[in-house]
């Protein structure tokens, strides 16, 4: 390549010499709790079919989500909803020209994952 | 580059998109934070209950509408994200594309599945 500036641009970063920060944990939180949260609804829309269907079906797609193990899935979808929820509005705010500043994001950040804790515990003690 | 006059009067480049899959994800983000806050409790409380309880909850409109706008938003938000996802990762065309095909058909199945199980416990059958 003749491009001789090559070294002095920034880089993107490129992830197994990028010292790990904070705020690109939380952006790749962002996308895998995103994926997660396709098993989260599908397991709604799945339980709300059966209920439609015959209390039958009902019973065999309730005892999977009241099992320990859809529980536990329970559980984290819901924290993943809530960081995907803040963190999405975090997003809208970038979107829209806010908070952009590293230092403002840093701050942002943490107050996502502080109010996803929060409103998941809230959650669970509410329904 | 040899342009054609349509591909001009689009002005998409070689994107060959402009910015609505981008505006739609960020539109349906925005319809559900109202829709979330309102559909939570009601479907909380549902989760876990009996049978009776969870035909109860959705017998009442309110519930029922909020529960379906809110199905029908995030399997199309689900869609788009995922679409995103299999096209960063995915470089392979042929896997891209069937991936593709099979996001959209899995995610409006699924919605589709969840309307219509809100539809019919509403409307009473």
């Amino acid at each position: 390549m003749a491009d001789v500036n090559r070294a002095a641009r920034p880089l993107s970063p490129h992830l197994s010499v990028y010292k790990p920060e904070w705020t690109m944990v939380l952006s790749i939180s962002h996308r895998i709790t995103g994926v997660a949260l396709a098993l989260g609804a599908t397991l709604v829309a799945w339980w709300l079919l059966a209920a439609a269907t015959s209390p039958e079906y009902f019973a065999v797609v309730d005892g999977l989500m009241t099992s320990w193990i859809g529980n536990l899935v329970l559980l984290g979808s819901t924290f993943a909803l809530w960081y995907h929820f803040g963190n999405g509005v975090r997003h809208l705010a970038w979107d829209a020209g806010y908070g952009l500043e590293l230092p403002e994001a840093e701050k942002s950040g943490k107050l996502v994952v502080v109010a996803a804790v929060v409103l998941t515990a809230l959650t669970v003690a509410l329904v | 580059m040899y342009r054609t006059p349509m591909s001009r009067v689009l002005g998409m480049g070689s994107a060959k998109d402009g910015v609505g899959h981008w505006w739609s994800q960020r539109l349906s983000a925005v319809a559900m934070i109202p829709l979330v806050i309102l559909a939570i409790l009601p479907l909380g409380g549902a989760i876990g209950s009996d049978h009776a309880a969870v035909l109860a909850t959705y017998a009442n409109p309110w519930n029922a509408i909020v529960l379906i706008l809110l199905l029908v938003v995030t399997f199309r938000h689900l869609q788009m994200g995922l679409q995103v996802v299999i096209e960063d990762y995915v470089h392979d065309k042929a896997w891209r594309t069937g991936l593709l095909m099979a996001n959209m058909g899995f995610c409006a199945v699924m919605g589709l599945a969840g309307v219509f199980g809100v539809a019919k416990i509403a409307l009473g059958a």
